[in-house]
Formats: structure tokens, C-alpha cells, sequence
């Protein structure tokens, strides 16, 4: 066994060692080194959030043709431990009438709706917490309490605007759900797998971007609005309800659900990564090369998997800072009129055409499913067309269809 | 005792304390959430049994979508999310007393069988579960039928919500 070929083996197999050469019981030894995992892998998370606070505020510097923190260390590196000791030791103020125990739950269940995801994230083909044979799920699943953490923050806050924020995420996180779990089955119906390991390796060739990207762009908007994140962050509408579900939060507890939306926004880039850009492999086949091997290491795999991320995570960003908000009637109205509809037409095309085009060669494979793709992009904009064609032509104001119904619709 | 005991005994005690709380609490919310706990629990055992698609599903389904609806309903319809009025009616032993049969019974029942010095037989590596499940559920010698009318039911429920939602239905 070797470091730099397994690393994670490598290291618990030596605290193996150590630990039964105490005197430990084999089965305890096992708890412990999972227990140190477990931990280091979360320390890892968190460490890398610190960075993205920096990242984030460079990045959306430059969008706004500004300059960013740039006092405190080269390139302002040092700010965002700034930022975390100012929040340390500002005033911690529970509302009155707030119920306490939920209230201090909500941002523990953000953050740690997040950290659960990292379970599942493959680094390398080697280093990863556990390859589950049900990934795709586990992902919906720890999206849902991502959704509770809101719900329970909101409302333990015991504030309107909170309570409206947290009704408003839980409309629009149940609603793109659906699109979602519909367009996450494309990488396991073209894997024939639901593990991340598996679809990872299933693009060692091609990557599902290519042969599905409708599919991506449909997941790309859903998790974006499953983060809460501009143009669908109406759960902390600043000119509306002030803050939303975060409002009475100070101090760290602010930070915890502020940490955990950018780690969450990273995550979701790694997730992109894996389902549509080969995660930490996708070279085309060039790895299998003799001159490409080190592309093989554990190592290099990890930084490419992580720069993927940081591209998904960038895009991610880029959307956030150059879309307006939309209205809540808009953004149902966009979910279930076309998202969803659009989603089960792609995945009944991938479905079908997976089974009809199975027995051509790759690249009749993947050259059918590219095209079917862009067919079905075409059609929806001429529907598009005929439609806004349509509207017009019956005379209709150019007021959006939505403002009548406004009042119910908050 | 193994691992695998302490964590099922930590998580029926869990199971049962929150099944416990969801009918003595007074506050709805608390409720509900100690619903969403109790199902937690639930989702932990199917872990432990090797069953890691109901794990997923349980949370996917129970707690994602019902037990949030459930939390989402119960803010928007009360005011006064506190229940005021006594908790148990006059005849409350006799159901107390019901339970108390039926559980000791049970235990009799359980004991009396010889399960409880054996060990789970661990699922082989190259056994692919998800697969099988799938499979099954599809093939004409396993639960194809009640698999469809299921998805027949859920459809006609989904044709209705519809209909009623449309507002054509004077």
C-alpha cells in the first residue's frame, strides 16, 4: 500500500496498526479511525469555506467592477478571518418570544444539510467518504433537510418577514424539486448507475454535458433554486421582507447559514462536476495513455475534481450576480409550466434513446443523443415563439399575466 | 455487545422518545417535528439492516415531502399553534390498559423465538440490491402487477388534483 496511490487506505491502515498494537479491540479501532475520518473530512469542508468567503467576495467584486477586500494580508486573504472574528464577538440576541431550542437548531441543520452531501462527494477515484449505490437520492435527501433547517429557523425567529421568507423557500424549494429528481435520473439512466463513482467513470469518455445538455442546463437552474440563490433568493427579498428567514440571526448563527449557502453553492458546483463534466476523471480517454498516467494519481485527480467544482461554483456566482430577482408567480408559474414539462421530455428522449441507439458504435451514440438534444431545444424556442407570437397578436397589455393575481400570490 | 447493538439501542430509544413526544407535546410544531425525528430513527434502522434505498426514500419521501407539508399546513391554518385543552379523556385506562396487554403479549411472543442469538448475514459485495429491486419490480414473476396499479392510482390522484385545481368545476 502506498501513500501516493491510496492515500485514505494508506493512513487507516497505519492508525490500524497503532491502535490494535494499544491493545484496542479490532471493532473499536474501526469506530475510532471513522470517527477521525469523519472529522477531518468536515474540518476540510469548513476550511475550504473559509477560502470561499474570499473567493466570493473577489468574484463579485469584478462583476460589479469594483475591487474587493484587498486591506488586510496579499490580495485581502486574510479578511475573511476577519469577518469570522467580528462575527464571534458580536452580540448573540435571541428574540423574546422565540423558541429557543429551534431557533439555535435552524443553523446547525443548514450547515449541516451540507456537510452530509460531502459523505457522498468523490475527490479521486480514492478519496471519498463512502461510494453509496444510491447517491443520486441521498442527494434529494439531504436537500429536503436543507428545506427544514429553513422551515425551523423561520419560524422559531418568531417574526413576520421570517415566517414569509421561510413560506417563500419552501414553495420554491418543492416545487424545483421535482425537475430536479427528474433530471438527475439522465446521468443514471446514460450511467446505468446511481453511484457517484459509477456515472464518474461512465464519462471517462464522454461527458454527459455533451451528450445531455439540456439535462444540465435544467439541473444547473434547479439548483440554483434549491440554493436559494439570485435570481430565485425571494426567501431573503431584501426589498421586501427585509431579510427573510435569516432576519433575527445574529452574530455566528448568521455565519453558519451565510457559510452554509456558499459551501452549498461549492457543493452543488462539485455535483455538476460529477454528473455532466466527469468529475475528477473525464479526460477523453487520455489517461490510459503511458505519458498520461500520472492523471491516474489520487492527488491530481482531487485538484481536478476540485477546479471543476470552482468552474460550477463560478457559474453558479455569475448567474447570481448579473440576474434580478423574479417574482414568486413568475417563478412558479416557470417551474411547472415549462421546467417540468421540459424535464420529462428530456428524460423520456434519453430513455428511449439509450435503449435505440445501444447497439451503434460510441460515437453514433453519443452523436444521437447530442442531436436529439438540440432538437428538442429548437422545438421548445419555435413553441416559445409561437406562443409569445400568439400573445401578442390577441392584443394582451404588456403587463405580465401574473399582476392580477398578485395578492394571492404572495 | 457490538457496534451495531449500541447503535440500534440508541436508536429505538430515539424512536420511541420522539414517537413519545409527538403525542404529548403541546406545541404543533414540536409535534411535527418530533414526527420528523421518530422517522429519522426509522430511516437509521433501514441503514443498519443494509436496506440503503428505503434509508434514502424514508427521508426522501417522509420527511422531505409529507412531513414538511404536514409543518407547512400546520403554519398556515393556526394562529395559536398551542394545544390548551386536557390531554386525555376520562376513560383513558382502558386503552392504556389495552396496550399494556398487547405489549406484553408481544414480548412473550418474541421471546419465545429463537431470533435473538442470531446475526444478520452480511449482503456480499457484488450483489447489487438497487438492481434487484428494480428488477423485481418490473418482471412478470415478481411485483409488476401491484407495482402498475399503484402508479394507475397515483396518475388518477394526480388527474384529480388537477381537475380540482383548474377551477372548471362548478
Amino acid at each position: 500500500m502506498d501513500f501516493l496511490n491510496d492515500p485514505l487506505n494508506f493512513i487507516a491502515g497505519w492508525m490500524r496498526g497503532l491502535l490494535t498494537g494499544w491493545g484496542l479491540a479490532d471493532g473499536l479501532a474501526t469506530v475510532i479511525i471513522y470517527f477521525i475520518g469523519i472529522t477531518v473530512l468536515i474540518i476540510f469542508a469548513m476550511t475550504l469555506d473559509i477560502i470561499l468567503v474570499w473567493v466570493e467576495r473577489k468574484v463579485v467584486a469584478r462583476f460589479q467592477d469594483r475591487l474587493g477586500p484587498n486591506r488586510i494580508g496579499p490580495f485581502g486573504l486574510i479578511q475573511p478571518f476577519a469577518d469570522i472574528i467580528k462575527l464571534i464577538i458580536k452580540e448573540d440576541i435571541t428574540p423574546a418570544g422565540a423558541d429557543k431550542l429551534l431557533y439555535n437548531l435552524g443553523p446547525v441543520l443548514a450547515i449541516a444539510s451540507v456537510i452530509f452531501l460531502w459523505a457522498i462527494l468523490p475527490l479521486s477515484a480514492k478519496i471519498f467518504g463512502v461510494d453509496l449505490n444510491v447517491a443520486v437520492l441521498y442527494l434529494v435527501a439531504a436537500g429536503s433537510l436543507g428545506t427544514l433547517s429553513i422551515i425551523v429557523g423561520g419560524w422559531a425567529s418568531n417574526n413576520k418577514y421570517a415566517l414569509l421568507g421561510a413560506f417563500r423557500m419552501v414553495a420554491n424549494m418543492i416545487s424545483y424539486e421535482i425537475p430536479m429528481v427528474v433530471v438527475l435520473l439522465i446521468p443514471t439512466i446514460l450511467a446505468n448507475s446511481m453511484s457517484v463513482q459509477g456515472i464518474t467513470q461512465a464519462q471517462s469518455g464522454m461527458w454527459f454535458a455533451i451528450l445531455s445538455p439540456l439535462g444540465l442546463v435544467i439541473f444547473l437552474i434547479s439548483a440554483i433554486a434549491e440554493l436559494g440563490r439570485s435570481p430565485f433568493d425571494l426567501n431573503e427579498a431584501e426589498s421586501e421582507i427585509v431579510a427573510g428567514f435569516h432576519i433575527e440571526y445574529t452574530g455566528m448563527k448568521f455565519g453558519l447559514f451565510y457559510a452554509g449557502e456558499l459551501l452549498h453553492a461549492f457543493t452543488f458546483g462539485g455535483f455538476i462536476a460529477v454528473l455532466f463534466f466527469g468529475g475528477y476523471g473525464g479526460f477523453f480517454g487520455l489517461e490510459k495513455i503511458g505519458f498520461f498516467s500520472w492523471l491516474n494519481n489520487p492527488f491530481i485527480q482531487a485538484m481536478v475534481f476540485l477546479a471543476k467544482a470552482m468552474f460550477g461554483y463560478w457559474v453558479i456566482m455569475w448567474i447570481k450576480y448579473s440576474m434580478p430577482r423574479i417574482r414568486i408567480d413568475h417563478m412558479l408559474a416557470f417551474n411547472w409550466k415549462f421546467l417540468t414539462p421540459l424535464a420529462l421530455v428530456v428524460l423520456v428522449n434519453t430513455a428511449i434513446l439509450s435503449k435505440v441507439l445501444g447497439g451503434l458504435p460510441n460515437w453514433g451514440y453519443d452523436l444521437g443523443m447530442f442531436l436529439s438534444n438540440i432538437l428538442i431545444s429548437v422545438i421548445t424556442v419555435e413553441i416559445l415563439r409561437a406562443y409569445g407570437r400568439k400573445q401578442r397578436k390577441t392584443g394582451v397589455k404588456l403587463t405580465p399575466r401574473g399582476v392580477q393575481n398578485q395578492e394571492q400570490a404572495v | 455487545m457490538t457496534a451495531d447493538k449500541i447503535v440500534f439501542l440508541l436508536c429505538a430509544a430515539l424512536i420511541i422518545s420522539s414517537a413519545l413526544m409527538v403525542v404529548t407535546t403541546r406545541k404543533l410544531i414540536h409535534a411535527a417535528l418530533w414526527l420528523v425525528a421518530a422517522l429519522f430513527g426509522v430511516a437509521i434502522l433501514y441503514a443498519i439492516l443494509q436496506a440503503g434505498f428505503l434509508a434514502v426514500v424514508q427521508v426522501v419521501v417522509y420527511i422531505g415531502a409529507i412531513a414538511i407539508l404536514f409543518i407547512f399546513a400546520v403554519m398556515l391554518t393556526r394562529k395559536e399553534m398551542l394545544d390548551k385543552g386536557a390531554q386525555t379523556r376520562s376513560n383513558w385506562w382502558l386503552p392504556a390498559v389495552l396496550g399494556v396487554l398487547i405489549l406484553v403479549g408481544l414480548v412473550f411472543l418474541i421471546l419465545g423465538q429463537p431470533i435473538f442469538s442470531r446475526t444478520a448475514a452480511q449482503i456480499p459485495v457484488e450483489v447489487d440490491t438497487l438492481r434487484n429491486l428494480g428488477t423485481a419490480l418490473v418482471s412478470q414473476d415478481g411485483f409488476v402487477l401491484p407495482f402498475e396499479v399503484a402508479s394507475v392510482l397515483l396518475l388518477a390522484a394526480l388527474v384529480g388534483a388537477v381537475y380540482i385545481a383548474s377551477g372548471n368545476n362548478n
